[in-house]
């Protein structure tokens, strides 16, 4: 239950942090969730990485789907990634949920100097 | 802002936890390691990990932010069904105003006054095209660096451009443009338009080479916009069409005698746009050559060789011509032009419909500057063509030394202007340049610290007339409300440079065309070498008065064509050197001569047509010439192919590809063994130039191999020629590439040419620079427009782009294939009370605030 609502709160309010702030805000609110809600190092990381993950996913794969995949089409030949537009997707969903996933671990790992 | 902040209250959170546990600390010391190092180690490489994708490496973006999909390019792709009703409140606007977009993107702007339409015109022109019109801006003021980072090249080119004096006449020209009222309200619209939208931006919606490359827009200004016009004088009336230091090269090979031979001023086939026979008045000026011209310039031999860095295109060219009512079926007159640039992403064009209670005009607009540049109104259409005339001239300048403080000029020590060039390089120190500025002959362009083993650090100063204060945009604003013949000339008057062929054609009938620029007058073979800069005597004495530049006006013939030829015949009173092309316009007169009961889809096809009469001109010569018996079996089977060509330059067909590696091969043949004794990259004469001596003489000078002991004649070289070109040939077929398209692989690529995923690679196209459909390789039509003046204009245009200049958008490049089939779309001159039309697919209601 913890790691879901950990999760959802990262997903939501990486969301808003973004409308906002700039492109590391994730990181701060996944630090802050994890703060808030505790749970083991290896629980915080992946909730944040799993919010992350789905929430610059499905961003992109939403944008590039009303896009008709005309700009990561040609992104993914500049970065490159042989054009490969699914690649690309992930790899953007993968960035943000590692900085998330880290910036989560660290606030556990911050509980843990309290014990 | 945010920021600092965040990062303030990041380090707050840290200090808090530190200063709790500081009293137990000393007690519990291993402890406290053994619970603080998992933190610490895991904040650190957070830290790092954000650090690292805060930042660009190199060319490499900074990927956290880049791949931000509320951020980075993500933001960039817009939907495709995307909605452009929009309502917008704006500072700067004084009355309100109205642009629907049709289904292509075209904006039709409806403004109460002429102050909004500019300020709308901007906006728009930001909105869609920001980048580009900031990267050419850029580029024409040499701070390519200042984006792009250091790279040996660019310093050059930037050096190169400043120079040349861009940034001094683009000052010279905002003087102009800012003490005429029209145009200084005008553009002072257009400026506050740009930059209401680019307040508008954030990081989200920044465009999207903005993110690639790490900067964001500066305000724009008018001096921009000034620049912005430099660069069509510098594209079209540059160092590409002055080929004074390549000639005098040259001349250390060949006396002037036969350097005017091979470079003749009139060629035999010309149809020069005057037509022939036509009386010229006695010149009002009559340039005086000086008397030590003939040791002291066409005597002496030189080298001059300097590094261009800007790599001009000298076959940026045109076509247009005008047929009157009695050739058409209407009886009304038809107006056509296809001005042939660079092609790129986003296309320089931006079509629009402008309308205010002052004008209504419909055409091609050039992102940068206020109005219809191509296009018609509701009784007028104007096109243009280069004039292709040399304005720039070359002087060799004695500086005392190297200090360039002070130069040599009629008999005494004069002080020399120093300018100092700060030119920006992003993530390096800034590089300074000192250019020195003579009174007479402008910058010196090139001197011992921008010079190369050659020019052995001559001092070589650069006179153009786009370095002249003029006003040359007052043009358009004139021309977009002309009436009738009469506006359109009083329009064209302040124009100076780059010289163009402007082609009218008016609902009353008329159709004319006059070639207006400032032009030097001058005296025979000045300017076609590097001239002495040490007193007056080889300076400029005069410019050709307006009113006896080349023009015709309604005549007998029924059509007016230009195409780049030189414009008169060798009658015309001045001497006046240019990199003209004889061919495209001897191959339109040829199809319309014959034409009659002309309608708009004779000249869509007449556009877009790929017979090559080079080819039909040359195909009896070298079918005569060539010994078939001594080829091998592989020329002898491409040899056949050229036969039954049917000279038709299409994307298919095979016979261009056998021609014009024949005839390049035979180039080649003829001149190498000459020219290969300059140490530089020679110019060879024009195919036309040796077409016509072929045929003229069989015997000509330069068919013998000056390498061998043998005297080749025609038919040696012609064979010879063949036999080379067969094995490339063969390797082409190999590959697939024999046919044309193939073979020349035309392309269009983005401004930032090493972003090859942003063009259109290998486009399906026909025709060469010789033909009508001048598509090469990257290079061409790059607007075709058909108006027919009939009571309700009907008007045909395609450019090989699309409206918005983001390549993640719909309408990025969604003409591209309609250009390619030769297709064209219907203009239309929308009316207010046509909003509810079903071509009209959004409304953007824009209002003062």
């Amino acid at each position: 239950m913890r790691f879901f609502v950990a999760t959802i709160l990262t997903i939501a309010f990486s969301f808003f942090a973004g409308l906002i702030m700039p492109w590391w805000s994730i990181a701060l609110v996944a630090f802050v969730v994890a703060l808030v809600i505790r749970q083991s190092p290896l629980k915080s990381l992946l909730s944040g990485f799993f919010a992350l993950f789905i929430l610059w996913g499905l961003l992109a794969w939403w944008i590039d789907l009303k896009n008709q995949g005309i700009l990561s089409k040609k992104i993914a030949m500049v970065l490159p990634l042989g054009g490969n537009a699914i690649l690309l997707i992930v790899i953007t969903a993968i960035i943000g949920a590692i900085v998330a996933g880290l910036a989560a671990l660290t606030a556990s790992c911050f509980h843990l100097t309290r014990k | 802002m945010i920021f600092k902040k965040a990062t303030a209250l990041y380090f707050t959170l840290i200090k808090i936890s530190f200063s709790r546990r500081i009293s137990s600390l000393y007690l519990q010391l291993d402890s406290f390691y053994m619970k603080f190092i998992p933190f610490i180690l895991s904040f650190l490489f957070t830290a790092a990990l954000i650090v690292v994708l805060n930042k660009r490496w190199g060319t490499v973006p900074d990927m956290g932010n880049f791949l931000s999909p509320q951020h980075g390019f993500w933001q960039n792709a817009e939907p495709v069904n995307k909605n452009y009703n929009e309502a917008i409140r704006i500072v700067g606007l004084k009355g309100k105003a109205e642009v629907y977009f049709d289904d292509r993107l075209v904006p039709h702007v409806f403004a109460e006054n002429d102050e909004d339409l500019y300020f709308v015109q901007g906006y728009l022109h930001a909105k869609f095209r920001l980048w580009q019109m900031e990267f050419q801006t850029m580029a024409a003021s040499g701070r390519i660096s200042e984006i792009l980072g250091y790279d040996p090249r660019f310093i050059n080119y930037d050096r190169e451009t400043r120079r040349l004096g861009m940034i001094y006449g683009a000052e010279h020209a905002l003087k102009a443009l800012e003490a005429d009222p029209v145009t200084k309200t005008g553009c002072d619209a257009y400026t506050a338009g740009v930059n209401a939208y680019i307040e508008t931006l954030s990081e989200a919606t920044m465009p999207l080479e903005y993110k690639l490359l790490g900067y964001t827009p500066e305000k724009w200004s008018n001096f921009k916009t000034c620049l912005f016009l430099k660069q069509m004088s510098r594209q079209l009336a540059g160092e590409g069409y002055a080929h004074d230091l390549p000639v005098t090269n040259e001349r250390s090979i060949f006396s002037f005698s036969e350097l005017d031979k091979l470079y003749p001023q009139v060629q035999d086939s010309l149809i020069p746009i005057v037509p022939k026979g036509t009386l010229f008045e006695a010149p009002g000026i009559v340039p005086v050559r000086p008397s030590s011209a003939d040791t002291l310039y066409f005597g002496k031999t030189d080298t001059a060789k300097v590094a261009n860095y800007a790599e001009l295109n000298p076959h940026n060219g045109s076509n247009n011509w005008a047929v009157s009512g009695a050739k058409t079926a209407s009886g009304h007159p038809i107006l056509c032009n296809d001005p042939h640039l660079e092609l790129s992403f986003p296309s320089i064009w931006y079509e629009m419909q402008l309308h205010s209670p002052t004008v209504n005009a419909y055409g091609v607009t050039f992102p940068g500057t206020p109005n219809v540049i191509i296009g018609f109104n509701d009784n007028v259409s104007f096109g243009f063509t280069n004039a292709e005339r040399d304005v720039m001239d070359f002087y060799s300048v004695k500086f005392k030394d190297d200090s360039k403080k002070e130069y040599w000029f009629n008999g005494q020590w004069k002080p020399a202007k120093l300018r100092i060039e700060e030119i920006k390089v992003k993530g390096g120190e800034p590089v300074y340049d000192t250019v020195a500025y003579t009174d007479e002959f402008g910058p010196v362009m090139y001197d011992h610290s921008f010079s190369d083993e050659l020019s052995k650090g001559k001092a070589i100063a650069c006179r153009w007339i786009a370095h002249d204060e003029s006003n040359d945009g007052l043009l358009w604003f004139k021309l977009d409300r002309a009436k009738n013949y009469d506006d359109y000339y009083a329009a064209i008057q302040s124009f100076s440079c780059p010289g163009q062929n402007m082609l009218f054609a008016a609902k009353n009938g008329d159709i004319a065309l006059w070639e207006q620029a400032k032009f030097p007058a001058r005296w025979y073979g000045q300017g076609l070498m590097l001239m002495p800069g040490e007193d007056s005597s080889y300076a400029w004495q005069g410019y050709i008065p307006q009113k006896e530049n080349p023009h015709v006006i309604n005549p007998l013939s029924g059509y007016i064509v230009s195409a780049n030829q030189r414009p008169v015949d060798s009658t015309y009173p001045y001497f006046i050197p240019g990199s003209y092309n004889t061919i495209r316009s001897i191959s339109i007169n040829k199809r319309l001569e014959n034409m009659e009961h002309i309608s708009p889809a004779d000249m869509k096809k007449l556009q877009t047509d790929n017979y090559s009469y080079f080819a039909a001109y040359a195909k009896p010569l070298l079918l005569k010439y060539v010994r078939e018996n001594e080829l091998n079996n592989a020329a002898k089977k491409y040899l056949n192919t050229f036969r039954d060509w049917n000279q038709q330059a299409n994307a298919e067909e095979t016979g261009q590809t056998v021609f014009q590696t024949w005839w390049d091969s035979l180039a080649t043949t003829v001149w190498r063994d000459e020219f290969e004794k300059l140490k530089t990259k020679p110019e060879w004469p024009d195919d036309m130039t040796l077409l016509e001596a072929l045929l003229k003489d069989s015997a000509y000078k330069y068919i013998d191999n000056i390498n061998t002991s043998k005297k080749e004649t025609l038919s040696d070289i012609v064979t010879l020629a063949l036999q080379k070109a067969a094995p490339q040939l063969m390797k082409e077929e190999a590959e697939g590439r024999l046919v044309w398209t193939k073979h020349k692989n035309s392309s269009i690529f983005h401004l930032l040419k090493t972003i090859k995923p942003f063009g259109r690679i290998g486009l399906p196209v026909g025709g060469w620079s010789n033909i009508i459909n001048a598509i090469t390789i990257s290079h061409g039509p790059s607007w075709r427009m058909v108006v027919h003046l009939d009571s309700t204009t009907e008007a045909y245009g395609v450019y090989p782009g699309g409206q918005d200049g983001n390549p993640g958008s719909a309408y990025y490049d969604n003409f591209v294939d309609t250009w390619a089939k030769g297709d064209y779309y219907t203009l239309w001159m929308m009316n207010k009370s046509d909003e509810g039309d079903g071509r009209v697919k959004g409304k953007m209601s824009l209002q003062g605030r």
